[in-house]
Protein backbone atom coordinates (compact mmCIF):
# COMPACT_ATOMS: atom_id res chain seq x y z
CA UNK A 1 0.00 0.00 0.00
CA UNK A 2 2.69 2.19 0.89
CA UNK A 3 5.12 1.32 -2.21
CA UNK A 4 1.49 1.69 -4.47
CA UNK A 5 1.08 5.12 -3.09
CA UNK A 6 5.01 6.54 -3.37
CA UNK A 7 4.79 5.34 -6.88
CA UNK A 8 1.90 7.38 -7.92
CA UNK A 9 3.63 10.36 -6.27
CA UNK A 10 7.01 10.24 -7.38
CA UNK A 11 6.19 11.89 -10.57
CA UNK A 12 4.48 14.84 -8.84
CA UNK A 13 7.25 15.51 -6.28
CA UNK A 14 9.63 17.32 -8.79
CA UNK A 15 11.45 20.81 -8.49
CA UNK A 16 9.08 22.38 -10.91
CA UNK A 17 5.99 20.72 -9.24
CA UNK A 18 7.04 22.66 -6.20
CA UNK A 19 7.65 25.58 -7.58
CA UNK A 20 4.37 25.62 -8.68
CA UNK A 21 2.97 24.58 -5.64
CA UNK A 22 4.85 27.36 -4.10
CA UNK A 23 3.86 30.35 -6.33
CA UNK A 24 0.15 28.66 -6.31
CA UNK A 25 0.34 28.77 -2.34
CA UNK A 26 1.34 32.40 -1.99
CA UNK A 27 -1.16 33.62 -4.76
CA UNK A 28 -3.94 31.94 -3.04
CA UNK A 29 -2.44 34.46 0.40
CA UNK A 30 -2.65 37.33 -1.80
CA UNK A 31 -5.90 35.99 -3.08
CA UNK A 32 -7.62 36.43 0.23
CA UNK A 33 -5.41 39.92 0.46
CA UNK A 34 -6.96 41.07 -2.37
CA UNK A 35 -10.71 40.28 -1.99
CA UNK A 36 -10.48 41.30 1.90
CA UNK A 37 -8.03 44.27 1.92
CA UNK A 38 -8.82 45.77 -1.46
CA UNK A 39 -6.63 47.02 -4.45
CA UNK A 40 -4.66 48.99 -2.38
CA UNK A 41 -3.82 46.13 -0.11
CA UNK A 42 -1.69 44.39 -2.92
CA UNK A 43 -1.09 46.62 -5.89
CA UNK A 44 0.96 50.09 -6.44
CA UNK A 45 -1.79 51.33 -8.71
CA UNK A 46 -2.86 55.07 -8.28
CA UNK A 47 -4.78 57.79 -10.37
CA UNK A 48 -2.10 58.01 -12.34
CA UNK A 49 -1.54 54.48 -12.85
CA UNK A 50 -5.19 52.52 -12.29
CA UNK A 51 -3.84 50.14 -15.06
CA UNK A 52 -0.70 47.66 -14.19
CA UNK A 53 0.77 44.91 -14.66
CA UNK A 54 -2.55 42.80 -14.28
CA UNK A 55 -3.90 44.64 -17.53
CA UNK A 56 -0.09 45.00 -19.02
CA UNK A 57 0.77 41.22 -18.31
CA UNK A 58 -2.36 39.27 -18.17
CA UNK A 59 -4.94 40.44 -20.24
CA UNK A 60 -3.01 42.10 -22.75
CA UNK A 61 -0.23 39.36 -23.52
CA UNK A 62 -2.57 36.99 -22.19
CA UNK A 63 -4.98 37.80 -25.20
CA UNK A 64 -1.99 38.33 -27.85
CA UNK A 65 -0.69 34.88 -26.80
CA UNK A 66 -3.86 33.19 -26.84
CA UNK A 67 -4.54 34.16 -30.57
CA UNK A 68 -3.40 30.45 -31.63
CA UNK A 69 -6.51 28.90 -31.37
CA UNK A 70 -8.60 31.36 -34.12
CA UNK A 71 -4.83 31.37 -36.62
CA UNK A 72 -4.35 27.73 -35.85
CA UNK A 73 -8.34 26.64 -36.49
CA UNK A 74 -8.75 29.35 -39.48
CA UNK A 75 -5.49 28.07 -41.29
CA UNK A 76 -6.84 24.28 -41.13
CA UNK A 77 -10.80 25.20 -41.46
CA UNK A 78 -11.04 28.22 -43.59
CA UNK A 79 -7.81 28.13 -45.45
CA UNK A 80 -8.05 24.44 -45.64
CA UNK A 81 -4.61 23.74 -44.36
CA UNK A 82 -5.55 20.18 -43.14
CA UNK A 83 -1.72 19.04 -42.44
CA UNK A 84 -1.93 21.47 -39.56
CA UNK A 85 -5.18 20.08 -38.08
CA UNK A 86 -2.53 18.13 -35.22
CA UNK A 87 -2.12 21.33 -33.65
CA UNK A 88 -5.70 22.69 -33.40
CA UNK A 89 -6.56 21.28 -30.35
CA UNK A 90 -3.74 21.87 -28.17
CA UNK A 91 -3.88 25.29 -29.96
CA UNK A 92 -7.93 25.49 -28.75
CA UNK A 93 -7.20 24.44 -25.48
CA UNK A 94 -4.28 27.49 -24.84
CA UNK A 95 -6.47 29.67 -25.69
CA UNK A 96 -9.71 28.60 -23.89
CA UNK A 97 -7.03 28.18 -20.97
CA UNK A 98 -5.66 31.99 -21.97
CA UNK A 99 -8.88 33.25 -21.99
CA UNK A 100 -10.46 31.37 -18.90
CA UNK A 101 -7.19 33.20 -16.97
CA UNK A 102 -7.21 36.59 -18.94
CA UNK A 103 -11.05 36.68 -16.98
CA UNK A 104 -10.22 34.94 -13.53
CA UNK A 105 -7.08 37.88 -13.92
CA UNK A 106 -9.64 40.62 -14.43
CA UNK A 107 -11.66 39.52 -11.20
CA UNK A 108 -8.54 40.70 -9.33
CA UNK A 109 -8.17 44.32 -11.07
CA UNK A 110 -11.64 45.77 -11.55
CA UNK A 111 -12.85 47.49 -8.11
CA UNK A 112 -15.99 45.54 -7.88
CA UNK A 113 -15.39 41.99 -9.84
CA UNK A 114 -19.22 41.11 -8.86
CA UNK A 115 -20.28 43.88 -11.48
CA UNK A 116 -18.27 42.17 -14.44
CA UNK A 117 -21.76 40.69 -16.35
CA UNK A 118 -23.57 44.17 -15.84
CA UNK A 119 -22.14 45.96 -19.55
CA UNK A 120 -23.04 42.23 -21.00
CA UNK A 121 -26.99 41.96 -19.54
CA UNK A 122 -27.91 44.91 -17.68
CA UNK A 123 -26.21 48.11 -18.55
CA UNK A 124 -24.35 48.33 -22.36
CA UNK A 125 -22.18 51.33 -23.28
CA UNK A 126 -22.74 50.79 -26.42
CA UNK A 127 -19.94 54.17 -27.32
CA UNK A 128 -17.23 52.36 -24.84
CA UNK A 129 -14.92 50.19 -26.60
CA UNK A 130 -14.29 48.27 -23.30
CA UNK A 131 -18.01 47.12 -23.56
CA UNK A 132 -17.11 45.86 -27.13
CA UNK A 133 -13.51 44.45 -25.80
CA UNK A 134 -16.10 43.05 -22.79
CA UNK A 135 -19.16 41.35 -24.94
CA UNK A 136 -16.42 39.70 -27.35
CA UNK A 137 -13.64 38.65 -25.23
CA UNK A 138 -17.20 36.66 -23.29
CA UNK A 139 -18.54 35.75 -26.63
CA UNK A 140 -14.89 34.40 -27.72
CA UNK A 141 -14.33 32.72 -24.45
CA UNK A 142 -18.00 30.73 -25.17
CA UNK A 143 -16.71 30.35 -28.33
CA UNK A 144 -13.70 27.90 -27.12
CA UNK A 145 -15.67 26.82 -24.86
CA UNK A 146 -17.81 25.01 -27.45
CA UNK A 147 -14.72 24.15 -29.75
CA UNK A 148 -13.11 22.78 -26.58
CA UNK A 149 -16.17 20.41 -25.64
CA UNK A 150 -15.52 17.54 -27.99
CA UNK A 151 -12.22 16.50 -27.07
CA UNK A 152 -14.12 16.59 -23.45
CA UNK A 153 -17.33 14.53 -24.85
CA UNK A 154 -14.78 12.00 -26.49
CA UNK A 155 -13.45 11.06 -23.02
CA UNK A 156 -16.72 11.18 -21.43
CA UNK A 157 -18.17 8.55 -24.28
CA UNK A 158 -20.74 10.89 -25.14
CA UNK A 159 -20.82 10.30 -29.13
CA UNK A 160 -24.09 12.20 -30.34
CA UNK A 161 -23.58 15.91 -28.33
CA UNK A 162 -19.83 15.51 -29.72
CA UNK A 163 -21.20 14.53 -33.36
CA UNK A 164 -23.03 17.16 -33.15
CA UNK A 165 -20.52 20.07 -32.13
CA UNK A 166 -18.18 18.70 -34.53
CA UNK A 167 -21.04 19.50 -37.25
CA UNK A 168 -20.85 22.98 -35.72
CA UNK A 169 -16.47 23.72 -36.12
CA UNK A 170 -16.20 26.10 -39.41
CA UNK A 171 -19.12 28.18 -37.86
CA UNK A 172 -17.65 28.39 -34.41
CA UNK A 173 -14.39 29.03 -36.24
CA UNK A 174 -15.42 31.90 -38.08
CA UNK A 175 -17.69 33.39 -35.53
CA UNK A 176 -13.85 33.34 -33.67
CA UNK A 177 -11.84 34.56 -36.21
CA UNK A 178 -14.47 37.44 -36.30
CA UNK A 179 -14.48 38.30 -32.49
CA UNK A 180 -10.73 38.08 -32.26
CA UNK A 181 -10.57 40.47 -35.19
CA UNK A 182 -12.42 42.78 -33.30
CA UNK A 183 -11.52 42.26 -29.35
CA UNK A 184 -7.58 41.94 -30.82
CA UNK A 185 -7.69 45.00 -32.60
CA UNK A 186 -9.72 46.72 -29.66
CA UNK A 187 -7.01 46.44 -27.21
CA UNK A 188 -4.89 48.83 -29.59
CA UNK A 189 -7.94 51.23 -29.79
CA UNK A 190 -8.29 51.42 -26.21
CA UNK A 191 -4.84 53.36 -25.81
CA UNK A 192 -6.21 55.46 -28.72
CA UNK A 193 -7.76 57.81 -25.78
CA UNK A 194 -4.79 59.21 -24.11
CA UNK A 195 -2.92 60.97 -27.03
CA UNK A 196 -1.29 62.75 -24.58
CA UNK A 197 -0.27 59.65 -22.07
CA UNK A 198 1.50 57.54 -24.44
CA UNK A 199 4.94 57.96 -25.93
CA UNK A 200 4.25 59.23 -29.56
CA UNK A 201 6.66 56.66 -31.09
CA UNK A 202 4.11 54.08 -29.31
CA UNK A 203 0.75 56.01 -29.65
CA UNK A 204 -0.51 55.81 -33.39
CA UNK A 205 -4.11 56.25 -35.21
CA UNK A 206 -2.96 52.70 -36.24
CA UNK A 207 -2.71 50.90 -32.89
CA UNK A 208 -5.95 48.73 -33.47
CA UNK A 209 -4.26 47.24 -36.74
CA UNK A 210 -0.53 46.83 -34.68
CA UNK A 211 -1.96 44.92 -32.05
CA UNK A 212 -4.29 42.75 -34.25
CA UNK A 213 -1.55 41.94 -37.15
CA UNK A 214 0.84 41.20 -34.04
CA UNK A 215 -1.47 38.60 -32.42
CA UNK A 216 -1.36 37.09 -35.51
CA UNK A 217 2.55 36.15 -35.21
CA UNK A 218 2.18 35.96 -31.40
CA UNK A 219 -0.71 32.69 -31.67
CA UNK A 220 1.71 31.25 -34.34
CA UNK A 221 4.93 31.77 -32.08
CA UNK A 222 3.08 30.49 -29.06
CA UNK A 223 1.62 27.38 -30.96
CA UNK A 224 5.60 26.61 -32.30
CA UNK A 225 6.38 27.34 -28.55
CA UNK A 226 3.72 25.40 -26.55
CA UNK A 227 4.24 22.44 -29.30
CA UNK A 228 7.96 22.01 -28.67
CA UNK A 229 7.65 22.23 -24.61
CA UNK A 230 4.79 19.22 -25.23
CA UNK A 231 7.14 17.27 -27.61
CA UNK A 232 9.99 17.40 -24.59
CA UNK A 233 7.78 17.26 -21.61
CA UNK A 234 4.43 15.09 -23.14
CA UNK A 235 6.26 12.79 -25.60
CA UNK A 236 4.54 9.65 -24.69
CA UNK A 237 1.34 11.31 -24.94
CA UNK A 238 1.08 11.90 -28.83
CA UNK A 239 -0.36 9.64 -31.21
CA UNK A 240 1.89 8.93 -34.60
CA UNK A 241 0.14 11.77 -36.71
CA UNK A 242 0.98 14.36 -34.22
CA UNK A 243 4.51 13.35 -34.09
CA UNK A 244 4.47 13.02 -38.24
CA UNK A 245 2.90 16.47 -38.34
CA UNK A 246 4.78 18.19 -35.99
CA UNK A 247 7.62 19.32 -37.96
CA UNK A 248 5.09 20.52 -40.72
CA UNK A 249 3.47 22.92 -38.32
CA UNK A 250 6.29 24.07 -37.08
CA UNK A 251 7.86 25.22 -40.53
CA UNK A 252 4.42 25.98 -41.73
CA UNK A 253 3.58 28.31 -38.90
CA UNK A 254 7.33 29.81 -38.74
CA UNK A 255 6.81 31.19 -41.94
CA UNK A 256 3.64 32.40 -41.44
CA UNK A 257 4.89 34.05 -38.91
CA UNK A 258 8.15 35.25 -40.73
CA UNK A 259 6.16 37.17 -43.56
CA UNK A 260 3.66 38.42 -40.89
CA UNK A 261 6.33 39.61 -39.09
CA UNK A 262 8.08 41.91 -41.69
CA UNK A 263 4.60 43.19 -42.19
CA UNK A 264 4.08 44.40 -39.28
CA UNK A 265 7.41 45.72 -39.35
CA UNK A 266 6.62 47.77 -42.60
CA UNK A 267 3.35 49.23 -41.39
CA UNK A 268 5.49 50.15 -37.50
CA UNK A 269 7.68 52.07 -39.98
CA UNK A 270 4.71 53.86 -41.96
CA UNK A 271 3.17 54.65 -38.88
CA UNK A 272 6.40 56.79 -37.70
CA UNK A 273 6.51 58.35 -41.51
CA UNK A 274 2.60 59.09 -41.33
CA UNK A 275 3.02 60.82 -37.75
CA UNK A 276 6.30 62.93 -38.82
CA UNK A 277 7.79 61.05 -35.52
CA UNK A 278 11.45 60.49 -36.62
CA UNK A 279 13.17 63.04 -34.84
CA UNK A 280 11.66 61.14 -31.48
CA UNK A 281 13.88 58.04 -32.99
CA UNK A 282 17.07 59.91 -31.21
CA UNK A 283 16.09 60.29 -28.03
CA UNK A 284 15.82 57.55 -25.21
CA UNK A 285 12.90 56.56 -25.62
CA UNK A 286 13.21 56.61 -29.22
CA UNK A 287 16.42 53.97 -29.00
CA UNK A 288 14.34 52.16 -26.61
CA UNK A 289 11.59 51.68 -29.14
CA UNK A 290 13.97 50.75 -32.04
CA UNK A 291 15.49 48.31 -29.76
CA UNK A 292 12.13 46.64 -29.94
CA UNK A 293 11.34 47.09 -33.57
CA UNK A 294 14.59 45.29 -34.53
CA UNK A 295 15.68 43.49 -31.61
CA UNK A 296 12.50 41.78 -31.11
CA UNK A 297 10.50 42.16 -35.04
CA UNK A 298 12.77 42.57 -37.57
CA UNK A 299 15.59 40.14 -35.88
CA UNK A 300 13.50 37.62 -35.33
CA UNK A 301 11.60 37.87 -38.76
CA UNK A 302 14.85 37.41 -40.58
CA UNK A 303 15.81 34.51 -38.00
CA UNK A 304 12.77 32.40 -38.59
CA UNK A 305 12.95 33.11 -42.42
CA UNK A 306 16.83 31.55 -42.10
CA UNK A 307 15.22 28.62 -40.01
CA UNK A 308 12.83 28.31 -42.52
CA UNK A 309 14.63 28.09 -45.48
CA UNK A 310 17.60 25.73 -43.37
CA UNK A 311 14.56 23.75 -42.26
CA UNK A 312 15.91 23.79 -38.67
CA UNK A 313 13.48 23.21 -36.47
CA UNK A 314 15.75 24.08 -33.35
CA UNK A 315 16.06 27.34 -34.68
CA UNK A 316 12.41 28.32 -35.51
CA UNK A 317 11.76 27.14 -31.86
CA UNK A 318 13.83 28.69 -30.18
CA UNK A 319 12.93 31.96 -32.21
CA UNK A 320 8.79 31.40 -31.00
CA UNK A 321 10.31 32.42 -27.24
CA UNK A 322 12.08 35.17 -28.88
CA UNK A 323 8.90 36.71 -30.64
CA UNK A 324 6.74 35.33 -27.62
CA UNK A 325 9.14 37.58 -25.42
CA UNK A 326 8.86 40.63 -28.13
CA UNK A 327 5.50 40.44 -27.45
CA UNK A 328 5.35 40.67 -23.71
CA UNK A 329 7.93 43.43 -24.36
CA UNK A 330 5.46 45.63 -26.70
CA UNK A 331 2.47 45.48 -24.43
CA UNK A 332 4.58 46.24 -21.43
CA UNK A 333 5.62 49.11 -23.60
CA UNK A 334 2.08 50.07 -24.76
CA UNK A 335 0.71 50.04 -21.28
CA UNK A 336 3.70 50.65 -18.65
CA UNK A 337 7.11 51.40 -19.62
CA UNK A 338 5.93 54.19 -22.28
CA UNK A 339 2.60 55.27 -20.88
CA UNK A 340 2.68 58.17 -18.62
CA UNK A 341 6.64 58.99 -19.72
CA UNK A 342 6.28 62.50 -19.30
CA UNK A 343 5.82 62.18 -15.10
CA UNK A 344 7.89 62.58 -12.90
CA UNK A 345 9.77 59.22 -12.12
CA UNK A 346 8.90 59.28 -8.27
CA UNK A 347 5.11 58.89 -9.85
CA UNK A 348 5.53 56.11 -12.39
CA UNK A 349 4.10 53.06 -11.54
CA UNK A 350 6.05 49.93 -10.63
CA UNK A 351 4.30 46.50 -9.85
CA UNK A 352 4.62 45.58 -6.35
CA UNK A 353 6.00 41.92 -5.71
CA UNK A 354 2.39 40.93 -4.62
CA UNK A 355 0.51 42.09 -8.26
CA UNK A 356 3.69 39.81 -9.89
CA UNK A 357 3.45 37.04 -7.42
CA UNK A 358 -0.66 37.07 -8.73
CA UNK A 359 0.23 37.05 -12.64
CA UNK A 360 2.68 34.24 -11.89
CA UNK A 361 0.03 32.94 -9.63
CA UNK A 362 -1.88 33.10 -13.16
CA UNK A 363 0.58 31.40 -15.40
CA UNK A 364 0.68 28.50 -12.84
CA UNK A 365 -2.99 27.27 -12.86
CA UNK A 366 -2.77 27.87 -16.51
CA UNK A 367 0.48 25.58 -16.35
CA UNK A 368 -1.54 23.14 -13.94
CA UNK A 369 -4.65 23.27 -16.00
CA UNK A 370 -2.83 22.46 -19.55
CA UNK A 371 -1.11 19.35 -17.88
CA UNK A 372 -4.34 18.20 -16.46
CA UNK A 373 -6.40 18.59 -19.71
CA UNK A 374 -3.66 17.04 -21.90
CA UNK A 375 -3.40 14.07 -18.99
CA UNK A 376 -6.61 13.14 -19.43
CA UNK A 377 -8.40 14.61 -22.71
CA UNK A 378 -7.32 13.16 -26.64
CA UNK A 379 -5.66 16.63 -26.80
CA UNK A 380 -2.21 15.20 -27.98
CA UNK A 381 -3.67 12.14 -29.87
CA UNK A 382 -6.85 11.12 -31.28
CA UNK A 383 -9.42 8.93 -29.78
CA UNK A 384 -9.49 5.56 -31.17
CA UNK A 385 -12.77 5.81 -30.99
CA UNK A 386 -12.92 8.62 -33.56
CA UNK A 387 -10.29 8.64 -35.68
CA UNK A 388 -11.54 10.48 -38.53
CA UNK A 389 -12.61 13.32 -36.28
CA UNK B 1 16.54 66.95 -37.45
CA UNK B 2 12.87 68.45 -37.08
CA UNK B 3 11.16 70.32 -40.17
CA UNK B 4 9.29 73.43 -39.05
CA UNK B 5 5.27 73.05 -40.57
CA UNK B 6 3.36 76.51 -41.14
CA UNK B 7 0.31 74.73 -42.29
CA UNK B 8 -1.34 71.53 -42.03
CA UNK B 9 -1.17 71.21 -45.78
CA UNK B 10 2.74 71.99 -45.50
CA UNK B 11 2.87 68.65 -42.58
CA UNK B 12 0.43 66.64 -44.82
CA UNK B 13 2.47 67.06 -48.28
CA UNK B 14 5.76 66.18 -46.38
CA UNK B 15 4.40 63.33 -43.99
CA UNK B 16 2.43 61.62 -47.09
CA UNK B 17 5.28 62.10 -49.31
CA UNK B 18 8.14 60.02 -47.37
CA UNK B 19 5.06 57.74 -46.78
CA UNK B 20 4.09 56.93 -50.11
CA UNK B 21 7.85 56.33 -50.98
CA UNK B 22 8.23 54.28 -48.29
CA UNK B 23 5.06 52.03 -49.65
CA UNK B 24 6.75 51.92 -52.50
CA UNK B 25 9.42 50.18 -51.49
CA UNK B 26 7.50 48.25 -48.96
CA UNK B 27 5.98 46.91 -52.44
CA UNK B 28 8.88 45.59 -53.50
CA UNK B 29 10.52 44.86 -50.54
CA UNK B 30 7.36 42.29 -49.54
CA UNK B 31 7.46 40.04 -52.56
CA UNK B 32 11.49 39.53 -52.13
CA UNK B 33 11.58 38.65 -49.03
CA UNK B 34 8.61 36.31 -49.60
CA UNK B 35 10.61 34.24 -52.34
CA UNK B 36 13.66 34.67 -49.81
CA UNK B 37 11.24 32.85 -47.57
CA UNK B 38 10.12 29.80 -50.19
CA UNK B 39 12.68 29.46 -52.41
CA UNK B 40 13.90 26.44 -51.42
CA UNK B 41 9.90 24.94 -50.65
CA UNK B 42 9.42 21.47 -51.92
CA UNK B 43 5.82 21.04 -53.79
CA UNK B 44 3.51 22.15 -51.61
CA UNK B 45 1.49 18.76 -50.57
CA UNK B 46 -2.73 19.82 -51.36
CA UNK B 47 -3.81 16.39 -49.40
Amino acid sequence: MEQTSRISLRPLITPFNMILGIIIATGCIITILRFTGGLAAVTQLDDNNPWGIWIGFDLLCGVALAAGGYTTSAACYIFGLKRFHSAVRPAILTAFLGYALVVLALHYDVGRPWRLPFPIFWQQGTTSLLFEVGLCVFLYLSVLFVEFTPAAFEWLGFSKIREFVVKLTLLLTIFGVVLSTLHQSSLGALYTIVPSKLHPLWYSAYLPVYFFISSIFAGLSMVIFEGSLAHKHLHHKMDETHLKEANGVVLGFGKAASFVMAGYFAIKVIGISADNNWHYLFTDYGLWFLFELFGFVALPSFVYAIGVREKNIRLIQWTSIWTVLGIVLNRFNVSLIAFNWQLPSAERYFPGWMEIAISLFIVAIGIVAYRLATNFLPILYEHPDYQAH
Amino acid sequence: MESIFYSLQDFMTHSKGITYLLMGGILIFMPLYWLFLTDRDEKIETY
